[in-house]
């Protein structure tokens, strides 16, 4: 198990070190840092410190261990638009997104895998197909539609939820559900398919026509066995919770990073961007080292050919 | 693309000869939805700037309005429909184009990373692995601020979604070609790389490539109408569906028909495509037979 | 003389994984590990062995397919130009390949009349017409029917599957056809219609064939010469009737040995081999056939048997071979 960790940690730390090379890379294709960072109104002292900070006049690898010793100790330099460091603005607004984000996340597994285990044992009863159809449309609905979907039947119409702001958990719902929905379709989709694979292999088949308890054959064998594609699809949503996240706290007016990088986005803040690249690839990375230990966990097969 | 893989056993027994009738819906909406954006300029009844200022903030026809604005009309008395069917070629056209562009590229650089191995092959398994360890959204954002937006670069940028799936499909089949079997044997022939790649394994790996691109065209569709939704897509005078929405939201108490519209066009377009999708792929997809 | 193709201390050794994990160790797997040999105009060499003992490995060596670790291999007196080049697609018409599963050598998504003709269009010979023509002529040859110009592989048989495989490989007219295998995928009564063809083609165009196979009945059947392969060497090697006739490796008589017989005759001794063959990344010291020899000493434990040519011009790899004790009755 421990050499396991230590391979998923080294992949983990390549995968941040490849983000930052990305940024480097994207950044110095894209013209001069200085005055993309800076502003093309800074004074030329400014732009000159800058460039001797960032080591713009040496040599590309030389810029570069400078760039990835920079982004290790968080400094991604200031902000164009209050000149407050980066990091800052960017952890500041990393609580509001937990807020939605975690609650979504709660709901897409509380709501997803119980509805997929229960329309894969009552297959083809219209409480499956009416799963199966809502699945359908989480795949398709894009969640800027359903947010405003939501807003014109509970804000609009019915008047019972507020649209936009953060003044009070009320207005934690609609993101909250927005966010979930969608997902928690999908995972019944998922579960329901990985169910649907173990109930049709032999070991199952066997332990029922043995007479052992059916309740018995799920709990022990069924549910286990499903959990293992399951893990996977947790980590793809983890990660699609921070994507959801840009749309839905946008709608919503949510003061989360996602809108925080809507903003920087459309005012070019790429001191921001980067910072905002960099959490969010940490985020990334921890979920997927989660879902790996988990799946070590849950699957003794994956523990024991532990490679890079 | 794993879980995507998980699922088909469960529908393969459902196979059928004839498309369903929910097949034969999607592609009617599809023929209806290419026809608009082949013939946008033919079609569509308005200019998109004219405004009609009399006929402000119209409701279409079925919610009190009239044959005039059949989907309303919007704060400058604009034809919703209109604006419609110019949206609907934009979004095709960029969804068409970032799908051939994540084909051909993707295919491309499999085939390299299967033909060289080595150095070419660890540096594209990587970019490949970098691709997917993040949401395409956020790569997507941070290329938008920092070289800022055109509708070339954009559509360029769409292009880079999902090239790994097609990475990885070319790689892995070609590897497979490659030890043993047809392509072996054709390059024990004498043929040079051209001839094997182009002339046998891409005639082989093609079904399972068209398959894949009826998952990239909705997601692309998707992607695209979340940027224009937020501002950071396809930008003004320029229209595509998500843009649509995003300025229909504006008017979402008083008129909830401008974004209802073209959400509604994206919701079945991307629906019917997943359809089409599941169909073929119970048809074409070898490596399920 | 020199021969056709002539093969000198052929070695080929992989790096792979000693076990499982990121840290583990390294070992080579020699798979070939020191073969010679020589194959003569229109005659055939037939190289048996037990699967995993690197004959397949050889093959594709002595194609050029893959390179050697070391030794060379020389095809009409020249050095084979390196892999994938021009010059060794060139060289491509002259050596051609039969393979064990003609299903999966085939692109299953052309007419095989296309892939009969694709040798002549890849190396720009012959007018579109011209090629079709010869299609034809070297399709008859094999036994197809013209009609059979349009199908598919999948719509063939196993048998003409394997026709259409030699059709395509004989129609740069090569001198050379390096066999893989080439009938044990085919149903039993196809094999000896495939063994039958193959030694008429010989008989009517003077190709010379590297048989490789495991079956050695067909072996006996087809070759000129027999090399015996035992964990990527060369154990015997010989004339093919007195090799058969009187084997003197302990490994060549007990696969000879195990060839079924039909009633008539006298009986001939059995030598069975006791055990599998020892893993290829982990091979014994000394002579690597001793964990399965009855006979073996502690020579053969210590030290590595090098070939020595018999009187008969047979080259056999052991130690013990001219002891009386080892003589078979002739």
């Amino acid at each position: 198990m421990l050499a396991f960790t230590v391979s998923r940690l080294l992949r983990a730390g390549v995968t941040i070190l490849i983000v930052m090379t990305f940024a480097f890379v994207v950044l110095r294709l894209s013209g001069d840092p200085a005055l993309l960072i800076m502003s093309v109104d800074a004074p030329p002292e400014a732009i000159k410190a800058f460039r001797q900070a960032w080591g713009l006049d040496r040599p590309v690898w030389d810029q570069y261990l400078t760039y990835i010793g920079h982004a290790l100790t968080g400094d991604f330099g200031k902000s164009m638009r209050d000149g407050r460091p980066a990091i800052e603005l960017v952890m500041e607004r990393v609580p509001a997104t937990l807020a939605i984000t975690m609650p979504a996340l709660a709901l897409k597994i509380g709501l997803g895998i119980p509805a997929g285990i229960y329309a894969a044992l009552h297959r083809n009863s219209f409480a499956d197909r009416a799963t199966m159809a809502v699945a359908v449309a989480g795949f398709t609905m894009p969640s800027f539609v359903l947010a405003l979907l939501l807003v014109l039947v509970f804000s609009v119409n019915l008047g019972w939820l507020p649209a936009s702001g953060a003044d009070s958990p009320m207005y934690a719902i609609l993101p909250i559900v927005t966010l979930g929905a969608a997902g928690a379709a999908i995972m019944a989709r998922f579960t329901r398919s990985a169910m649907l694979e173990v109930l049709g292999q032999p070991y199952i088949r066997a332990a029922s026509a043995k007479g052992v308890n059916w309740r018995q054959v799920i709990t022990r064998h069924a549910l286990p066995n499903a959990a293992i594609p399951t893990v996977t699809i947790i980590g793809f949503m983890i990660g699609s919770l921070v994507a959801g996240a840009i749309v839905v706290e946008t709608v919503f007016a949510w003061p989360g990073i996602g809108r925080l990088m809507v903003s920087a986005v459309a005012n070019r803040d790429l001191a921001v961007v980067q910072a905002l690249l960099m959490v969010i690839a940490a985020w990334m990375v921890m979920a997927n080292f989660a879902v790996d230990l988990a799946y070590g966990w849950l699957d003794p097969r994956v523990r024991a050919s532990a490679s890079l | 693309m794993a879980v995507l893989e998980a699922a088909p056993t469960t529908v393969a027994h459902r196979r059928l000869a004839l498309p369903s009738v929910s097949v034969s819906l999607a592609l009617l909406w599809l023929a209806m939805v290419i026809v608009i954006a082949l013939g946008a300029d033919l079609l569509r009844p308005y200019s998109i700037t004219a405004m009609d200022l009399k006929a402000r903030l119209t409701p279409p026809v079925l919610f009190g309005g009239n044959f005039a604005h059949p989907l309303g009309t919007d704060e400058l008395g604009r034809d919703v429909f209109s604006r419609l069917m110019l949206s609907i070629r934009m979004s095709l056209l960029i969804a068409l184009f970032g799908t051939l562009i994540a084909a051909t590229l993707g295919t491309a650089l499999g085939f390299l990373a299967a033909h060289f191995r080595r150095g070419v092959e660890s540096v594209i398994l990587m970019a490949i692995d970098f691709q997917a360890s993040m949401p395409f959204m956020i790569i997507a954002l941070s290329v938008l601020a920092f070289f800022g937006n055109t509708l070339l670069l954009f559509i360029a940028l769409m292009g880079f979604h999902s090239w790994e799936r097609y990475a990885r499909i070319a790689r892995g089949l070609t590897l497979a070609a490659n030890e043993q079997g047809y392509a072996a044997a054709v390059r024990q022939l004498g043929a040079g790389p051209g001839r094997i790649y182009g002339l046998h394994i891409l005639p082989n790996i093609a079904s399972t490539l068209i398959v894949s691109m009826t998952l990239t065209f909705p997601e692309i569709i998707l992607l695209e109408s979340g940027l224009s939704f937020l501002g950071l897509g396809v930008q003004p005078p320029l229209t595509s569906l998500g843009n649509m929405v995003g300025y229909g939201r504006e008017y979402i108490t008083r008129a909830p028909w401008i974004m209802l519209a073209p959400a509604g066009v994206i919701v079945l377009t991307t629906l019917s495509i997943s359809l089409l999708g599941d169909w073929l792929r119970d048809r074409l997809d070898p490596t399920l037979r | 003389m020199s021969g056709l193709l002539e093969v000198t201390d052929l070695r080929r050794y992989y790096k792979v994984r000693a076990g499982r994990g990121p840290f583990a160790a390294k070992a080579l797997l020699r798979a070939v590990d020191g073969v010679s040999f020589r194959i003569e105009a229109g005659r055939t060499l037939g190289l048996v062995g037990e699967s995993g003992c690197g004959k397949s490995t050889t093959g594709k060596l002595a194609l050029g397919l893959i390179e050697p670790t070391s030794g060379t291999v020389n095809y009409a007196g020249a050095a084979m130009p390196p892999t994938g080049g021009l010059e060794w697609r060139a060289l491509r018409r002259r050596i051609q390949m039969v393979y064990q599963d003609p299903l999966g050598a085939l692109d299953r998504r052309l007419p095989v009349g296309a892939q009969i003709m694709e040798p002549l269009a890849i190396h720009g010979d012959a007018t579109p017409a011209e090629r079709r023509e010869r299609a034809g002529a070297v399709m008859d040859s094999v036994g197809l029917q013209p009609h059979q110009v349009d199908r598919y592989p999948h719509e063939l048989s196993g048998g003409q599957r394997q026709r259409v495989v030699l059709a395509r490989a004989l129609m740069t007219e090569p001198d050379l056809l390096i066999c893989d295998e080439p009938i044990s995928a085919l149903d039993v009564s196809i094999q000896a219609q495939v063994v039958n063809l193959l030694l008429d083609l010989q008989d009517r165009l003077g190709i010379a064939y590297l048989f490789i196979s495991h079956d050695l009945r067909v072996v006996r059947q087809v070759s000129h010469d027999v090399a015996v392969m035992y964990l990527g060497r060369i154990v015997e090697q010989g004339e093919a009737e007195s090799l058969f006739a009187r084997p003197a490796h302990p490994y060549t008589r007990a696969l000879v040995s195990a060839i079924p017989t039909t009633g008539a005759g006298p009986r001939r001794e059995r030598l069975l081999l006791q055990g599998d063959p020892p893993n290829p990344v982990n091979v014994p010291a000394g002579c690597t056939f001793h964990t399965r020899c009855p006979f073996a000493t502690a020579q053969c434990r210590s030290e590595v048997p090098l070939l020595r040519t018999l009187d008969d011009g047979r080259e056999v790899a052991c130690h013990r071979v001219l002891e009386s004790a080892l003589q078979v009755a002739a």
